[in-house]
């Protein structure tokens, strides 16, 4: 009997000094511990090795620049027509802006006068050289049916810059401006037809006068 | 999920070069490949549709018409980027084009959001580099400049000009390194002062019979304004005042306005 009364003692004592224990903490009395680390945490029976595969993702191909070469004709006035040959790059900033440089060449053909005086040259450099830095807008975006299953995206675009044009003997600033028309072929590759007018100032027949020079072009762009 | 992440491989990364190489080899034999300038193994990013549905446009523009629809939880491969829109091609081959916006609520294959870098008026602050071209005024004449700059700090910065002068007299070039200073470079429209020397060559036009060429050292001091234009594009006005050291008795001043454009990268 008398051990009975212990043990029901004893399990009293243990229960109220557990919830001591547990409650301590409630009020912000006593020490704040952090529960024991276990060496082994029982649920543990494999250790895993795997690590966590790192996945590096492809880069995905940029294709906003577009590098090309034309060809056409051009008219410098007062000296005729001949072919004119370039290289242009551009850089798409958005799907209606883009950026622009073109260096093309020329030759200058003889004026009426040259002819008719027979051997008398206004100058001898008769090389048309010109860059030009250009900003152009795709004001007519569509596409071009051939048939009933091909499709093909196209550009008209309006274009206008300044840049150079080293033209008897000397560099003139030149303003130019103009339209064109981009069919691409693909996603890539693009046929271009553009028209120019070259402007600049020029003193080689008497008087100083601004001068249109016409240019026409085709030409063949890929993207990268 | 599972079978999206098993499908991605590390890629093979490109580097700038061959991607010029393959567009100039691209370029010579263009009548023959008339195809993309890609190897055919190039491993494609994939992302999976989280949105309702993924619009494919048949251009990269706003006008060209949705023909296709990919469903959520399909995943679709990137081919290709141009500016905002994305060529994408989804599981059953069929290839569009998807804008920027519909492609940021597409989901990586290990289940997180994708962040298609679009760059930012952050970018434009903290930006290393730039590179622009602007045109007008000196003193009296045109000039075509070129310039490129790199970033020290969001504050300061150092630019290399080339510069052509095209005048009624004479024409010249003119090259320079400048010091750029920004006050408030987290500004939209962010005002700075330059500092800079160079070398200014002028050759008198061959109708005028006076006159040598000549090349002469320049200091100058400027100010001006960077205005954040979008994505990647920045507006320049600026003013500049030089000092051109002439061999003769007193020195040249001169007086520059240029307006233009640039992006930073």
């Amino acid at each position: 009997m008398e051990s009975r009364i212990r043990v029901l003692f004893l399990i009293a004592l243990a229960i109220t000094l557990s919830g001591c224990a547990a409650t301590k903490n409630l009020f912000g009395m006593g020490d704040e511990e952090a529960p024991p680390p276990s060496s082994e945490p029982p649920g543990q029976v494999i250790d895993p090795q795997v690590e966590r595969r790192e996945i590096k993702e492809p880069a995905i191909d940029r294709e906003d620049f577009e590098i090309g070469a034309f060809v056409g004709m051009m008219n410098i006035e007062d000296f005729g027509t001949d072919t004119v040959y370039g290289v242009r790059l551009a850089y798409h900033v958005t799907e209606g802006f883009f950026v622009e440089a073109t260096v093309g060449q020329s030759e200058a053909s003889l004026t009426s006068f040259e002819v008719l005086s027979g051997g008398a040259r206004l100058f001898d450099d008769r090389d048309l050289t010109y860059y030009n830095l250009n900003l152009g807008y795709n004001i007519l975006p569509g596409e071009m049916f051939i048939g009933e299953g091909r499709a093909y995206n196209t550009n008209f675009y309006l274009i206008a810059g300044l840049g150079s044009t080293r033209f008897a003997d000397d560099d003139r600033f030149t303003v130019n401006f103009g339209a064109g028309f981009r069919f691409l072929l693909t996603d890539s590759v693009a046929l271009h037809v553009d028209f120019r007018d070259h402007l600049f100032d020029i003193d080689v027949i008497g008087q100083e006068k601004t001068v249109h020079n016409l240019e026409g072009t085709i030409g063949v762009t890929v993207f990268f | 999920m599972s079978e999206l992440s098993t499908t991605t491989i590390l890629s093979t990364s490109r580097s700038n070069s061959s991607v010029w190489c393959c567009c100039l080899i691209a370029l010579a034999l263009l009548a023959f490949t008339p195809g993309h300038a890609e190897a055919a193994d190039d491993v494609l990013r994939k992302v999976a549709v989280a949105d309702p549905y993924l619009e494919m446009h048949t251009g990269p523009g706003r006008g060209y018409p949705i023909f296709h629809v990919v469903d959520r939880g399909e995943s679709v491969e990137i081919v290709l980027q141009r500016t905002d829109w994305y060529r994408v091609r989804a599981a059953n081959g069929v290839e569009g084009w998807v804008d920027q916006a519909q492609m940021e609520l597409t989901l990586k294959p290990d289940g997180s959001e994708v962040d298609f870098a679009q760059a930012t008026l952050d970018d434009f602050t903290n930006a290393k580099w730039e590179a622009g071209i602007l045109a007008g005024d000196f003193g009296g004449a045109n000039i075509v400049s070129l310039y490129g700059g790199y970033s020290l700090n969001p504050h300061v910065s150092v630019e290399v000009w080339g510069s052509q002068i095209l005048g009624n007299f004479s024409n010249g070039w003119m090259g320079s390194v400048n010091l750029v200073h920004e006050t408030w470079p987290d500004w939209r429209f962010s005002p700075f002062f330059t500092l800079g020397a160079g070398v200014i060559h002028t050759s008198p036009k061959s109708t005028i019979i006076q006159g040598e060429d000549r090349t002469d050292q320049v200091g100058h001091v400027g100010a001006g304004l960077r205005v954040y234009a979008t994505r990647r594009f920045l507006l320049r006005v600026e003013y500049k005042s030089y000092v051109v050291f002439t061999s003769r008795d007193e020195n040249e001043e001169v007086r520059e306005w240029k307006a233009g454009f640039a992006f930073f990268f």
